[in-house]
């Protein structure tokens, strides 16, 4: 039996810290792969409708988002409650919706300034009049390829 | 009892396995979310330089009052029947040419598919969300009608056949031949919706 009875019962063994790293890294891959760059805050409520006949939008590079809703709360003292176009981090007037695509476009490489999709990402309480100002504005400078981003979801549920 | 060393070290050289095995399996399970949404093309601002005549018969007109009722062919609808009346007039093939509609081919309805163009006009105060409704309504009638005929031709869904071909992961060679299909069912079928500027009374 003495055999068996090799073991020390006094002081515990380090635990080895070998394989930290590892953990450390994995955790590390996972969280850089799921997080998504947000590069505006937003400053308007955001309840996008529900579609059923989506297209995804791929390739964020192509993208360029315009925001319109009623400003949050803590904007609404300056900003009054009315729908609001938003864009990239500041309010801005339908009038300056053309200035602002030109400028982004400048911005993209000279391949991809073809391509562009134009982002609308509308509050379902606005109005269309301010929707039909901005198509006006965006067809003058020539962004004819739009996205109305919804959610998916049972469309007949906007109505409620 | 004798005192031979310490136990042996727990062996370690396994646990990087295990941590890769956990990488990769969130890896493939997580999914960065992606927006999704409804594709339109605007009008271009300076008019066609050739007046083109349409018959009133091929167009189908829906009119979206500030309450959100529709006025379809100066008839008012729920929008529930909205689809179902929208392919009726797509699919009508009224002159006969259209050999795979399966419509009424009602004399006063549509010519062809390809002649039929549904105009969508809205008040400045109607609500955003009855708009999205209604143009969802809209590009899934063409969306059924679509994938009816691909089907029948391919057997397979068109909806389907477009995400797989205008995904970016898709093999080249893979997309070149849908190309032609996703072509082929597009011109039977033309998506024409044209978004006239809003009435402001």
């Amino acid at each position: 039996m003495a055999k068996f009875n090799k073991k020390k019962d006094g002081d515990l063994p380090a635990v080895s810290t070998a394989s930290l790293p590892d953990i450390v890294f994995m955790l590390l891959f996972f969280f850089m792969t799921v997080t998504t760059m947000k590069d505006s805050t937003l400053m308007v409520d955001n309840t996008l409708p529900n579609a059923t006949e989506v297209k995804k939008l791929e390739k964020k590079d192509r993208v360029i988002y315009i925001y319109v809703g009623t400003p949050t709360s803590q904007y609404q003292k300056t900003f009054g409650t009315q729908p609001k176009i938003q864009l990239n981090d500041k309010f801005a007037d339908v009038g300056d919706v053309g200035d602002f695509i030109l400028q982004e476009r400048a911005k993209k490489s000279q391949e991809l300034q073809n391509v562009l999709t134009i982002a609308l990402k509308v509050d379902k309480e606005a109005n269309m009049g301010l929707i039909s100002d901005i198509k006006q504005e965006l067809r003058k400078v020539n962004a004819l390829k739009v996205n109305y981003t919804t959610y998916e979801g049972d469309a007949f549920r906007n109505l409620q | 009892m004798p005192r031979r060393g310490a136990p042996p070290e727990v062996n370690a050289g396994s646990m990087a396995d295990i941590a890769f095995l956990l990488l990769i399996f969130f890896l493939v399970t997580t999914t960065i979310e992606t927006d999704a949404g409804l594709d339109r093309m605007l009008p271009p601002i300076e008019p066609p330089d050739t007046d083109v005549v349409i018959k009133q018969k091929n167009i189908f007109t829906v009119n979206i009052n500030k309450n959100g009722q529709l006025l379809v062919e100066e008839e008012l609808i729920d929008l529930k029947n909205l689809r179902q009346a929208a392919i009726d007039f797509l699919d009508n093939g009224g002159d006969g040419t259209c050999n795979y509609c399966k419509g009424r081919k009602d004399a006063s309805s549509s010519d062809n598919p390809t002649k039929a163009i549904i105009s969508l006009k809205n008040d400045r105060e109607t609500k955003y969300a009855t708009y999205i409704t209604v143009q969802n309504e809209l590009v899934g009638a063409y969306n059924d009608l679509r994938n009816r005929e691909c089907q029948r031709l391919f057997g397979r869904d068109f909806t389907e056949m477009e995400a797989e071909y205008l995904n970016p992961e898709t093999p080249s060679e893979v997309r070149e031949e849908l190309k032609d299909k996703v072509k082929r069912i597009q011109d039977l079928f033309p998506q024409k919706l044209s978004e006239a500027e809003t009435s402001t009374n």
